[in-house]
């Protein structure tokens, strides 16, 4: 019981970072069509601009106010990568959807192997509070202090972004223009300035992800792949949580997370099936896809 | 006298058919034109060339601006109201977050709205989607009123109604016809000769007929040109 | 049948010439990616004959990509299914040669037929990201070394005890192995070729460009996308057969990765999606260009260069992300949609309808676009 209740912290701890990294690209399809292969570089680009900042800090700096900063620099980062990436790139093939996913494609790999070329595989490491590397006391259970960071994360962000859906009229363009853009645009407002801020949007998020990620689950180490990585668990739980679908990537990142926690405790102690966790994401979509094409909140089409 | 829309030899071709093949018509300014014809001959079209969603060659002029180049946002924002057909509202909004969508001038004119759409406004809260078919009607026609905006483009807006709600939704627009222009694509006959003034009338892509809604009395003309018999 | 006899005329010549390659000894310096700049060295044919091998399964690719619409990210599963079932059958089993193309051919077929029967369930992205989920999903399998099969992420090094001596040894029989991938590249393509020419071949065609009159006309476009999957797929797991030959070891990284998928992509643009010697002319073209990168870029002239231009070369990845950003904005035809343009041009009219199409205009179909509203 004491390791089911373990488990099932990690596994929500993992989930938080998969919603943070889907939801913005569910919502870039939702509204643009565009499958946002980019959105990798976007989380690895984030980690990378907190590291970066983190080394140019005074060596006295508290680690706490270190960390802060890096969260900071992940958000900007991520968000500043995303704005030059739908205006650059997005915008000029505006009304040919697969030609934008082709460029995300593009940009991913080039963007991936710069990095891989410049600091190579995995030989940094970000500046966490020791305190993340502790764990706490709930009972008889221990709950790694980092994951708290991430759950926290992942709740603040959800109760962020429905603030900002239903609240703003903003959030109301975007809403609206996920069902019927032409339609929105018809009223006179301009769906390119949506679109451009579905973007920052996401790209904040997924920089936070790819920072979170770092500091939770890789015991610290950066690596250029790990967006990549990243994106196809965040491509599963936007799948199966339905294209376009905030509450729906909310769901499926925590049923993704503690699936994946739980298969690969209880799968993985068979030799030979250590990724069993990952295999078992990639049979629940298959399984989602064959009972409900649409994702579990996916509206009709 | 001056138009609020005019067309010029429009053409527009969706996936490999020529759906319109050189319309040109002039709606003049005030009271509502009533545009016509069978199913399938273009009248939507038509209105979507005019709002810039379909793409076309032709010259297409919305209250004296050439809208060659124009986004579609732009040229709602000229001062164009589109009520597309199937009550085409945000299913997924609220009534209030409908109207909101809609708002393009800093004081909107909820109160002409709810004056004639009380209903809606006790419903604000409700998501669109659980609307009947005729609120939703009534909110795509609340949604470009609130702008007081000098033209609408309104597509048939009593399809799959009530006979008493169709009366309603023509109540309403015959309002509205008092300060704005109203280019209106209907098959109810009944309601357009109780609205329009002219109508223009269109069959595979051109148009075929132009003049006063009086022409619509005799009976082969009408049936000639709509497939319908007109008697009322 | 459109037969264009130039068109295969210049085909049979090329596949004499190339057939003649081995005997061809000329010293040809710096543009060669072998490390000898002599033609017909065990490097450049070893290279070469990879070429061929994913000439191939670029031309399979384009049967699903091109000529019916269909964005498969799921091509390198079925070709590391080739490597994998095969090296696993000669090497951790011992079978012999035939059986072991026999159960490669047996688990290709299965395999094609169930995930394209699951994966053409649904259409448009989510084809897209099913077909990636499986492909990754083997990934994740193959790595994990179930049973010790595989060897995980070092990899199964191809036993040759089993083999025919004339097969065995990439290196003393490189002349073999080369004409072997010729061959297999000749029979794909033949059988592309055949497949497309066909009824099926013009049904898919129409499934593309409207599927709804297609369906019209009583004609169920699943078993014809189905039909597209599996030889696709089929080719694939072939060329992985021949793959693994010639390279002589199975490794997660090199024959399972979305990175190769993507790259499959890349040559299909390269070449020109749904044109006749387009795909082919991408893959050979894509695998010659990234060998003689690695070669160059390992050159003690090339550490030299400033890390401006040395970083983004030394990785073929950049190259790859380059060129295709450059394509979607400048070539979306591929070479053969600017020959054909240029061509085109020349005669003063537009492509015909036997003219390749564009890449974009075989994508457009793949998302229903919103405003694609009915006339009324």
């Amino acid at each position: 019981m004491t390791t089911f209740l373990s488990l099932t912290f990690a596994g929500l701890a993992l989930g938080a970072v998969y919603f943070l990294a889907a939801s913005g690209l569910s919502l870039i399809y939702g509204l643009m069509d565009i499958l946002n292969f980019a959105h990798g570089m976007f989380m690895t680009l984030g980690a990378y601009a907190g590291w970066d900042l983190a080394t140019h800090l005074p060596a006295t700096t508290p680690s706490v106010l270190t960390f802060a900063v890096e969260v900071v620099a992940a958000i900007a980062g991520g968000a500043l990568v995303a704005l030059l990436t739908e205006v650059v790139f997005i915008r000029p093939l505006y009304g040919k959807p697969l030609s934008q996913v082709l460029v995300t494609i593009g940009l991913d790999l080039a963007v991936v192997a710069l990095l891989l070329g410049g600091f190579g595989a995995n030989s940094l490491s970000l500046p966490v509070p020791l305190w993340f590397l502790e764990a706490t006391h709930a009972g008889s259970v221990l709950l790694p202090n980092a994951d708290f960071i991430a759950l926290a994360a992942g709740v603040v962000v959800l109760v962020v972004l429905e603030w900002f859906l239903r609240r703003t009229r903003f959030g109301i363009v975007i809403r609206a223009g996920v069902e019927n853009r032409e339609m929105v645009s018809a009223l006179g407002v301009d769906v390119g300035r949506a679109f451009t801020l579905v973007f920052v949007i996401g790209g904040a998020m997924a920089g936070l992800a790819g920072l979170l990620y770092t500091a939770v689950f890789t015991g610290d180490l950066l690596s250029p792949l790990q967006g990549d990585g990243l994106l196809i668990f965040a491509f599963i739980v936007v799948v199966i949580g339905g294209l376009g679908s905030i509450r729906g990537s909310a769901v499926a990142a925590v049923v993704v997370g503690l699936l994946q926690d739980y298969a690969n405790y209880y799968g993985g102690q068979h030799a030979g099936f250590s990724e069993i966790g990952n295999l078992s994401t990639v049979l629940l979509l298959a399984l989602v896809l064959e009972v409900r094409p649409r994702g579990l909140f996916g509206r009709a089409t | 006298m001056t138009y609020a829309i005019e067309l010029e030899d429009v053409h527009v071709s969706l996936g490999g058919s020529h759906v319109l093949q050189g319309v040109s018509f002039r709606v003049p300014t005030g009271g509502v034109t009533a545009l016509l014809g069978r199913n399938g001959v273009g009248k939507t079209t038509t209105l979507r060339a005019i709002m810039g969603l379909a793409p076309h060659t032709g010259t297409v002029r919305v209250l004296a601006h050439d809208t060659r180049g124009l986004a579609v946002h732009r040229v709602a924002r000229l001062g164009v109201g589109y009520v597309p057909e199937d009550r085409d509202v945000f299913a997924g909004l609220t009534v209030a977050e409908n109207l909101r969508l809609a708002e393009r001038v800093e004081v909107p004119a909820y109160d002409d709205a709810f004056a004639l759409f009380p209903d809606l406004a006790d419903r604000l809260r409700q998501r669109a989607g659980s609307l009947s078919g005729g609120q939703q009607q009534m909110l795509a026609i609340a949604r470009v009123l609130l702008n007081r905006w000098p033209l609408l483009v309104v597509d048939e807006p009593s399809k799959g109604l009530a006979p008493k709600l169709v009366g309603e939704v023509a109540d309403a627009l015959s309002r509205v016809a008092t300060t704005s222009t109203v280019l209106l694509v209907e098959q109810n006959l009944a309601v357009v000769r109780r609205l329009a003034e002219r109508v223009v009338v269109l069959d595979h892509g051109r148009v075929v007929h132009q003049g006063p809604v009086g022409d619509l009395d005799d009976a082969d003309l009408a049936r000639q040109l709509l497939g319908v018999a007109a008697a009322p | 049948m459109r037969v264009p006899r130039l068109g295969l005329a210049v085909g049979v010549a090329l596949v004499v010439l190339a057939a003649l390659v081995p005997y061809l000894g000329l010293h040809i310096p710096a543009v060669l990616p072998g490390t000898q700049d002599v033609l017909n060295s065990a490097g450049n044919l070893s290279i070469l004959a990879v070429s061929f091998v994913f000439g191939a399964v670029a031309l399979g690719y384009d049967v699903l990509f091109g000529y019916t619409g269909l964005l498969s990210l799921g091509v390198v599963l079925h070709f590391a299914t080739g490597v994998y079932v095969f090296d696993i059958a000669l090497t951790d089993w011992h079978w012999s040669l035939a059986a072991a193309l026999a159960i490669t051919a047996a688990v290709g077929l299965g395999l094609a037929l169930v995930v394209g029967a699951i994966s053409l369930r649904v259409t448009g992205i989510a084809f897209t990201m099913v077909t990636l989920a499986f492909a990754q999903a083997f990934y994740f399998l193959i790595q994990d070394n179930p049973h010790g099969l595989t060897g995980g992420q070092d990899g199964l090094a191809l036993s040759t005890t089993r083999l025919p001596s004339v097969l065995s040894g990439a290196v003393s029989n490189t002349r073999s192995l080369y004409w072997l991938a010729l061959a297999f590249l000749v029979v794909a393509g033949a059988a592309v070729w055949i497949f497309i020419e066909s009824s099926v071949g013009h049904v898919l065609v129409a499934v593309r460009d409207n599927e709804a009159r297609v369906e019209v006309l009583g004609l169920r476009p699943f078993g014809f996308k189905l039909a597209a999957y599996t030889l696709s797929s089929l080719v694939a797991t072939g060329a992985g057969v021949v793959y693994l030959l010639l390279i002589g070891t199975a490794v997660p990284d090199a024959v399972a990765t979305t990175t190769l998928t993507l790259a499959i992509v890349v040559m299909v643009m390269l070449g020109g999606a749904a044109s006749r010697g387009g795909a082919v002319t991408g893959g050979i073209l894509y695998w010659y260009l990234e060998s003689l990168l690695v070669k160059v870029s390992g050159q003690p002239s090339f550490a030299g260069l400033p890390a401006v231009v040395r970083v983004p070369l030394s990785q073929p990845q950049f190259l790859l992300g380059a060129i295709f950003i450059l394509f979607v904005f400048f070539v979306p035809g591929g070479l053969a949609g600017t020959v054909a343009r240029l061509r085109a041009r020349r005669a003063g009219g537009s492509p015909g309808p036997g003219h390749p199409v564009t890449a974009h205009s075989v994508l457009a179909r793949l998302v229903p676009s919103r405003s694609d509203k009915e006339a009324s």
